[in-house]
């Protein structure tokens, strides 16, 4: 355990002495040292994998804090401290991502002086600050719980409807948003990710990811901190995650049959390839995995479909940021190590912050008195599709 | 009344005197080295193009709507009433969403800076202003860039055309592009060749209208999706609350019940 231990830090160490490296580089050398990005490819990893992904991979806060408040699903509360954690230290992660991205981050303040509300980018930047100060509000509670400060805790309570109901109005804004940055480049962006149904497809699949990723955030922080794992919950939101899932596969089915690509898709091409390999990976096999009870009921099953789900949720934002502009760049991008170690270590102070803030706060409910575990043998995708339901105003 | 360029390609004689110009007026370096290059970057806002005895020039087209001045979050770009489209360099955040939106990737970076800028052409603005003609259109020693007002250029490019039908490809390209150019341009093959954006894939609508349609809902969208959340949030707790208060009532009944 205790050579375990050191070896994940040694592992830890390396990444950020390889990351801090490539900061250096960065701010002394500029974006051209440090990234393969160029006037071709203006946008390379950290937008695609930091940015992209990474307010994706945050969504489990906003969904699991609308079931939870909205429709009232008490079962998952369990898992609402962590999704918040998550979402919280997300956005934090992605607004570093972007001050190495930025090339003049020493300026980002500008948004909220010379606000152009013509553009998406604005209406991103407007969401991610409003959204992280919600987040940060939303994850306070556990630190005055931590030291036991019963006023704050009361006025915060106060202000939890508006901050619950703000928290899903941004997450919807930003979420979408993202999607709609794509909008403005008909002509550039392939034709399998470039649709007018951009924003629907990155909101509706951001509820599917919030749900795969408090799977496995939740399987994870078991195994990693010896946590109990509450199946029921688990087995909750895995019928959801299946219900997400199908209707993200029918979403894009209609959106590719309605442009009449239906054809296309199915010939073999390289973006073909990187479509078969995100449309397999998100809801081919998850879905395919989830349609047996045996994988549902049991926590294995459900965390590796999370996992591929989320995984094929991942090629998807790389496909639409990366692979789909490939053509019209005329030249392949791959980015440079530099660039992965920026992005490695940003995910690993994601990780050790995770790990110190569940150590030191109540993140994670009392242990001792696990819920009695109840067999649910009926299937319960009520969050899913009350949630979906609105997916498409 | 917006000005423009118009480039007639079959009148170029590719003697890159526009190039030499332009860095001198927008003060980048320029030698023989850089004018060997031929394509565009941070301290080439324009080029000339050579394919066999053939010419193509490249510049910024200037968009009547420019995608990037809507695209930038702290609207760096803007249109002058003239009709360049300019940059100001100390609203920029570097976000480069101009870059990614431009449809004829025109704006480039200055990739190795500690303080990057965007570059690209900006039409001479204050030569503009003050009613002299673009560095370019100046030097140009064949007439092949005239600088003008928009209108009257496209009328003559079509009298270029009707005179000329053998010569030049019955196209302007620029006067419906994305909603309409600066830049005009006229010739005897396919812009395609020259790394320019086909047409037929650019369409006649305007870049910013496919971000538009979706920005301007989100007023609207604001205020209702909060009441429908908010009103959610009401209705699932009214229940609680209900439930409880009669959870509380049924209680209170029995303990008076069996006090009986």
């Amino acid at each position: 355990m205790k050579l375990k231990l050191t070896f994940w830090k040694v592992v830890f160490i390396v990444i950020m002495g390889m990351g801090l490296y490539s900061t250096f580089i960065r701010y002394f050398y500029g974006l051209g040292a440090v990234s393969n990005m160029s006037d071709q490819f203006p946008w390379g990893l950290w937008i695609g994998f930091d940015c992209l992904c990474g307010v994706m991979l945050a969504a489990g806060g906003f969904c699991i804090v609308g079931a939870v408040y909205l429709f009232n699903v008490e079962r998952l509360h369990s898992v609402m401290r962590p999704a918040v954690l998550t979402a919280f230290l997300g956005y934090i992660l992605f607004i570093v991502g972007l001050l190495f991205d930025l090339g003049r981050p020493w300026y980002i303040w500008h948004q909220l002086i010379y606000m152009n509300p013509h553009s998406v980018m604005f209406e991103v930047g407007m969401c991610v600050m409003t959204y992280t100060t919600v987040l940060f509000f939303e994850f306070l509670p556990s630190v005055f719980e931590r030291f036991n400060l019963k006023t704050p805790i009361k006025w915060i309570k106060k202000i939890y409807p508006a901050l619950i109901v703000l928290g899903i109005l941004l997450s919807t804004l930003h979420q979408s948003s993202l999607g709609s940055l794509y909008l403005i480049m008909p002509s550039k962006l392939h034709p399998f990710w470039y649709t007018p149904a951009l924003p629907f497809l990155f909101f509706g699949s951001a509820i599917a990811v919030g749900l795969a990723m408090t799977i496995f955030e939740s399987t994870q922080s078991a195994k990693a901190f010896g946590r109990h794992l509450e199946l029921p919950v688990l087995v909750e939101l895995g019928g959801a995650l299946l219900v997400a899932l199908w209707v993200n596969a029918l979403l894009r089915f209609e959106d590719y049959f309605h442009r009449g690509m239906l054809g296309q898709i199915v010939k073999p091409s390289y973006e073909a390839y990187f479509l078969w390999l995100e449309l397999m990976l998100a809801f081919v096999i998850p879905i395919t995995l989830l349609s047996f009870k045996k994988v549902r009921l049991s926590s294995d099953g459900l965390y590796f479909a999370s996992v591929i789900s989320l995984l094929g949720f991942i090629t998807n934002r790389l496909n639409v940021s990366l692979i789909g502009f490939e053509t019209y760049a005329g030249h392949h991008y791959v980015p440079k190590w530099t660039e992965f170690s920026v992005t490695l270590m940003i995910i690993a102070m994601g990780f050790a912050l995770f790990g110190v803030a569940v150590k030191y706060l109540p993140i994670f409910p009392e242990q001792g008195h696990p819920e009695p575990q109840r067999p649910r043998t009926e299937l319960r995708p009520a969050v899913g599709t009350a949630v979906l339901g609105h997916a498409g105003d | 009344m917006s000005k423009a360029l118009l480039y007639d390609a079959t009148m170029c004689i590719g003697c890159k005197q526009c190039e030499v110009a332009c860095a001198e007026q927008n003060k980048l370096p320029y030698d023989d080295r850089i004018a060997a290059e031929s394509v565009q970057s941070e301290y080439k806002y324009t080029v000339v193009m050579t394919k066999e005895d053939k010419f193509m020039r490249r510049l910024c087209m200037h968009c009547e709507h420019p995608a990037c001045a809507s695209a930038c979050p702290v609207g760096a770009f803007h249109k002058t009433k003239e009709g360049p489209v300019v940059y100001d360099v100390w609203k920029c955040i570097g976000c480069r969403y101009c870059m990614v939106a431009c449809a004829f990737a025109q704006p480039k970076y200055e990739w190795h800076s500690r303080n990057p800028r965007v570059r690209k052409c900006i039409m001479c603005p204050d030569r503009v202003a003050a009613g002299k003609q673009t560095a370019c259109a100046e030097i140009c020693p064949t007439g092949a860039t005239k600088f003008g007002d928009r209108d009257d250029l496209i009328k003559e490019a079509q009298e270029r055309i009707r005179q000329n039908p053998s010569t030049y490809l019955p196209h302007i390209y620029g006067l419906h592009e994305v909603g309409g150019t600066c830049v005009l341009i006229l010739s005897s093959v396919k812009v395609e060749e020259y790394g320019y954006p086909a047409s037929a894939k650019l369409g006649d609508t305007p870049m910013p209208e496919y971000t538009g349609r979706v920005m301007e809902k989100i007023p609207d969208f604001i205020p209702v999706w909060s009441l429908v959340l908010g009103g959610i949030y009401w209705i699932s707790h009214r229940r609680q609350e209900v439930a409880a208060a009669e959870a509380e009532e049924r209680a209170e009944e029995e303990k008076n019940g069996s006090k009986r």
